[in-house]
């Protein structure tokens, strides 16, 4: 296997910003005095003029977004995934998303591998929590590259977008010229008897996954499907057709993420099995990033066995099989 | 409309502008009654004396903004709105029904002249300096101005806003306190004191400017004040009457979310037309 290269989402996220800022003037930053960790600083030393730190007042920084937004500017507000979906939460909804204002919310330390900082700065819930809200696009990145050009993309697209980036450095799957396309999933592997969906961290593990399957004659697909909102509703489905059983894996909550996205999809549309791989204890811990990916279930191994279990609930599923005496 | 300065017109357009809401609420039989009329005064002021605005979308002159973060208040808006020609008067008249550009709280999408949506309260003032840091990067001399409730007062985020427009100097807001002195469960200094509000104001930073908010007098030489107010942003503390101009509507609790019936409605009119 060749050599994993790592390298952090929001150094990509910091390095893009101050890029756009160059190019075009009316992009604007804010941030709640986390510039430092969002690497919005980045910008902030490069265009002090519009940087507007907000001090601890993330309610304040995203109605003030939108503000901006209404005045012509193209603001990006960044703080953790925590304060950004859970305590700004309403100023999201009216303030930008109602009135599908053109603000680009950027949040960093998503996810448990938040690590040491412990349970409540660990967000597991922002996705689901972003996800239900009205006229806004959900983009979980799953590497460095990705965040780069997802930050690119939609900075020229109207209307409010959410991208979580992550405190942890991430390995490299994509290549550096990668180019993004929001509403769009990657297929990374093919395969034919179940298919692997994954976002952000879980992605290389759905492929570290996959190999590992491969081993025991499981041909997985795994598929990138960084954008939750709008789903890849066709890629999706395509999936269901050709390999009949699907594994999502997101470091976020079971309930209300990718994949819930992606069961709401299967099950309208062409019930297969759908087996979930993400956070199913209540709250995470302190600990290292590893050790917590370890003990809460978002690992290789979890998706390995949720594949083993998605595959053979298909079998149990197939014509001219009676289920009863499968499970008997 | 043409620009006055003129106190007598002014008082004329507003009395016809509190027919507009008694009406409107009356048809939607709902709506916030109480608030747009102690709100009225100001709003006439801002829009026909004083902010550079057109409802024709390709009016490119310095505009000036309006924010109703006390979006309650809307039925006071949308009678400005209406009458400044942003859309027909015949919408007013459905008002919170099925299918109507008029939402129970501002809702930009549907509504011209609305900038963006208010009503979870708290979230006008941030809004309106993001807009006001806007125009100074763009170095405008395009204003700000932003409504805001008592009651409303009590949402720890007008604070941080009050904070921000203080930190970043943005003497381009302007801020009206409609100071009516209720909220929906009763009087304010009962269900959650904001007193000394003024000092508070000036503690976080701003120029205070106290006035009688149907006065239109004060109100415009406040925003003259205003103005001239340099490296800080103003606030205009106005006393209102929950209710003006009806008198057995004025400081009546019951009066901040319920519209008026057939009977109220005659009587508020006739009150109106002697007035």
């Amino acid at each position: 296997m060749t050599e994993v290269k790592m390298k952090s989402l929001r150094d990509a996220y910091g390095q893009a910003l101050a890029e756009l800022g160059a190019e075009n003037e009316n992009i604007v930053v804010l941030d709640s005095d986390l510039s430092g960790s969002t690497r919005t600083s980045v910008f902030a030393a490069r265009f002090p003029e519009r940087f507007f730190n907000m001090g601890v007042a993330e309610q304040d920084m995203i109605s003030t977004a939108a503000g901006l937004a209404a005045a012509g500017k193209i603001p990006f507000a960044s703080t953790f995934a925590v304060f950004a979906s859970g305590r700004a939460w309403d100023q999201v909804r009216q303030s930008v998303c109602m009135g599908r204002m053109n603000v680009k919310i950027v949040a960093s330390h998503g996810g448990i591998t938040v690590g040491e900082d412990g349970p409540t700065h660990q967000a597991l819930e922002d996705i689901a929590l972003m996800r239900v809200m009205p006229n806004i696009s959900v983009i979980v990145p799953a590497d460095a590259h990705e965040t780069a050009a997802a930050v690119r993309a939609v900075a020229g697209i109207d209307g409010p977008f959410y991208i979580r980036t992550a405190r942890d450095k991430f390995p490299v799957l994509l290549p550096e010229d990668f180019s993004f396309t929001p509403g769009k999933g990657t297929l990374l592997r093919e395969g034919s008897d179940v298919a692997i969906v994954a976002c952000g961290i879980m992605v290389s593990k759905a492929l570290e996954a996959a190999e590992l399957l491969s081993a025991e004659g499981i041909s997985a697909a795994v598929v990138n499907m960084s954008t939750i909102k709008p789903l890849d509703e066709e890629l999706t489905l395509s999936l269901a057709a050709s390999a009949g059983a699907i594994v999502t894996a997101e470091e976020h909550s079971v309930i209300g993420g990718l994949g819930s996205a992606v069961a709401e999809v299967i099950s309208e549309n062409d019930p297969v099995p759908v087996v979930r791989v993400g956070m199913r204890a209540a709250v995470g811990s302190s600990g290292k990033p590893d050790e917590l990916l370890n003990k809460f279930g978002m690992t290789t191994e979890m998706v390995v066995s949720a594949a083993r279990k998605a595959t053979g609930m298909k079998k149990e599923k197939a014509p001219g099989r009676s289920r009863t005496v499968l499970s008997g | 409309m043409q620009k006055t300065r003129d106190i007598g017109k002014l008082k004329e357009i507003a009395k016809n502008l509190r027919k507009d809401i008694l009406r409107m609420l009356h048809t939607a039989g709902s709506g916030h009654t109480g608030g747009s009329l102690s709100a009225i005064d100001i709003l006439a002021t801002l829009y026909f004396s004083r902010m550079r605005h057109s409802p024709d979308p390709s009016f490119s002159g310095p505009r000036d903004r309006f924010i109703l973060s006390k979006g309650h208040g809307a039925p006071a808006l949308y009678a400005v709105l209406a009458e400044s020609g942003y859309f027909d008067k015949k919408h007013l008249m459905t008002l919170r029904k099925m299918n109507s550009i008029l939402s129970g709280h501002p809702y930009s999408p549907s509504t011209p002249g609305v900038e963006v949506c208010t009503g979870s309260l708290g979230q006008g003032l941030s809004i309106a300096n993001g807009m006001a840091m806007a125009l100074k990067l763009n170095k405008t001399d395009e204003k700000v101005f932003c409504m805001m409730g008592d009651g409303e007062t009590q949402e720890g985020q007008v604070w941080e806003a009050a904070m921000t427009a203080a930190h970043y100097k943005l003497d381009n807001v302007t801020a009206f306190l409609d100071n009516n002195g209720l909220q929906i469960d009763g009087v304010v200094k009962d269900i959650m004191g904001i007193e000394p509000i003024g000092d508070k104001w000036r503690a976080f930073g701003w120029e205070v400017f106290e006035i009688d908010g149907h006065d239109f007098g004060q109100i415009l030489d406040a925003l003259d004040k205003a103005d001239r107010t340099k490296g800080k942003p103003s606030l205009i503390w106005a006393h209102t009457v929950k209710g003006k101009g009806v008198s057995f509507m004025e400081n009546k609790v019951g009066y901040h979310g319920k519209a008026p019936d057939k009977d109220e409605l005659d009587r508020a009119m006739a009150e109106l037309d002697a007035a």
